[in-house]
């Protein structure tokens, strides 16, 4: 079965419906799936909800479906570089979860790995914790969280064969790893796609099975939202 | 004479242990980094996948694939690995990280903490403080003393009770402020003691411009 696509319209193609739901990778704008965002875009599909740790900036990530008006709801830990999504959701366009990130991240792996809920430590007294369950443990209350699975899942990846068997890079990685096991759809942009056996299979960080779709983005554009130097000591 | 913002990092780099993982927050805590001791191994934690966190690159050699959890660009150590979210943040949760050093808006004499939400106010989120103050083994507020309104007045952070939505329940071990030091015993009923004073600041100064009970042991 042919997993690799000619563009990102081609591999979006007969998976989109509106109201779905669907997860993007990064963190800020680093390692998110921006040529398969756009393809969303693109498509025109709408009431979407999005899990994704936050909701991109004015312009670029998912801030391209927050101007299409694309997005009912976002899930999310942190949403602060944004001002049409604050203007969206104080105008009550948008729906808003917020989940501490680890929770999140932990949701997305449990929903991956078939785990229907978890208890965590996270939250336990605060807003969060309102009308979920809370047990006690060895002397210590938890919250009950549930697992979290989308309709479709967009990834960035750094390498992958044509299998489908990805790698990332450096802090890209994120939550790219666990949004490509949970869903039944899960699309990868790649920046260096090989062939088979190109690849370490010690170093592989998703295996194929997760990934039924991809694309190659050569030369994918990176934005680094806050540039921090350092000054070069005299020589 | 209170402490400035170097000095309150400076301040707070004195809980550092040789070997201890740490994590950062944004602000004064990530000045703290500039502190660490000579000879003394820290590594540094970024949640959002990263241990072993260099400095700032130089210029031209920034990496877009290579940000902190503030989303700056940074670099690698020797020491470095990354790993996904999950990872990082079963770390956190697991009670493997040392230290978190972070900010607050309030915090209560009982070690609750306020830092990510003002109600009326646009909400950012809670990013990853939540889990943090959760998991970690220590954690150490550094903050101004008081927040400072628009008009030039003055309200007490360190406070009987929270009034703003919180962050965690009991998980305050320390409070750095401009004006000194505070320990809190979360796990039992000791509340809070003020163990340190800023150069020049008075316990009287200290007890007019706080809400919170407080013992004396400095």
């Amino acid at each position: 079965m042919k997993k690799v696509h000619a563009s990102a319209k081609e591999a979006l193609a007969g998976v989109l419906r509106d109201g779905m739901t669907i997860m993007a990778g990064g963190f800020g704008l680093c390692g998110i799936p921006n040529v398969l965002i756009e393809a969303v875009k693109e498509s025109g599909v709408k009431d979407l909800t999005v899990v994704s740790n936050n909701a991109g900036i004015d312009g670029a990530g998912l801030g391209l479906l927050l101007e299409t008006r694309q997005i009912r709801k976002m899930i999310s830990s942190y949403v602060g570089e944004n001002k049409l999504f604050a203007q969206q959701y104080l105008a009550g366009e948008l729906e808003l979860e917020f989940n501490p990130q680890g929770t999140l991240a932990e949701r997305i792996r449990a929903g991956g790995a078939g785990i229907p809920a978890f208890f965590t430590k996270t939250g336990v007294g605060t807003l969060i914790a309102e009308g979920k369950e809370v047990r006690n443990f060895d002397g210590h209350d938890y919250v009950m969280e549930t697992g979290l699975f989308a309709d479709v899942s967009l990834v960035h990846a750094w390498k992958g064969d044509t299998e489908g068997n990805l790698i990332y890079r450096k802090t890209a990685r994120n939550f790219n790893p666990m949004m490509a096991t949970a869903s039944r759809m899960t699309i990868a942009q790649v920046e260096h796609l090989v062939e088979p056996g190109a690849l370490d299979p010690d170093h592989i960080i998703t295996p194929g099975i997760y990934v039924k779709r991809m694309i190659h983005v050569p030369d994918v554009e990176k934005m680094i939202e806050k540039r921090t130097t350092r000054e070069k000591p005299a020589a | 004479m209170a402490w400035t913002r170097e000095q309150m990092a400076a301040r707070a780099a004195k809980e550092l242990r040789d070997g201890f993982y740490v994590n950062l927050g944004i602000g004064i805590p990530t000045l703290v980094s500039n502190y660490i001791p000579e000879g003394m191994s820290v590594q540094l934690q970024s949640e959002n996948g990263m241990l072993g966190m260099g400095p700032f690159p130089y210029e031209g050699e920034e990496d877009p694939d290579l940000i902190n959890a503030g989303k700056q660009t940074v670099t690698e150590l020797p020491t470095t690995s990354f790993f996904s979210s999950a990872d990082s943040f079963a770390m956190v949760r697991g009670g493997h990280i040392d230290l978190s050093i972070l900010g607050a808006m309030q915090v209560a004499e009982n070690g609750d903490l306020a830092n990510w939400m003002i109600p009326g106010k646009m909400v950012k989120g809670m990013g990853g403080a939540m889990d943090l103050v959760a998991g970690v083994k220590k954690v150490v507020v550094v903050m101004e003393h008081v927040a400072k309104g628009k008009d030039g007045s003055e309200s007490p952070k360190l406070l009987k009770g929270c009034d703003l939505p919180l962050t965690g329940t009991r998980v305050v071990d320390m409070v750095i402020t401009d004006l000194g030091v505070f320990s809190i015993d979360k796990e039992g009923d000791g509340g809070m003691t003020l163990i340190e004073l800023a150069d020049g600041v008075t316990v009287d100064e200290i007890k007019a411009r706080t809400e919170a009970a407080f013992k004396v042991a400095v």
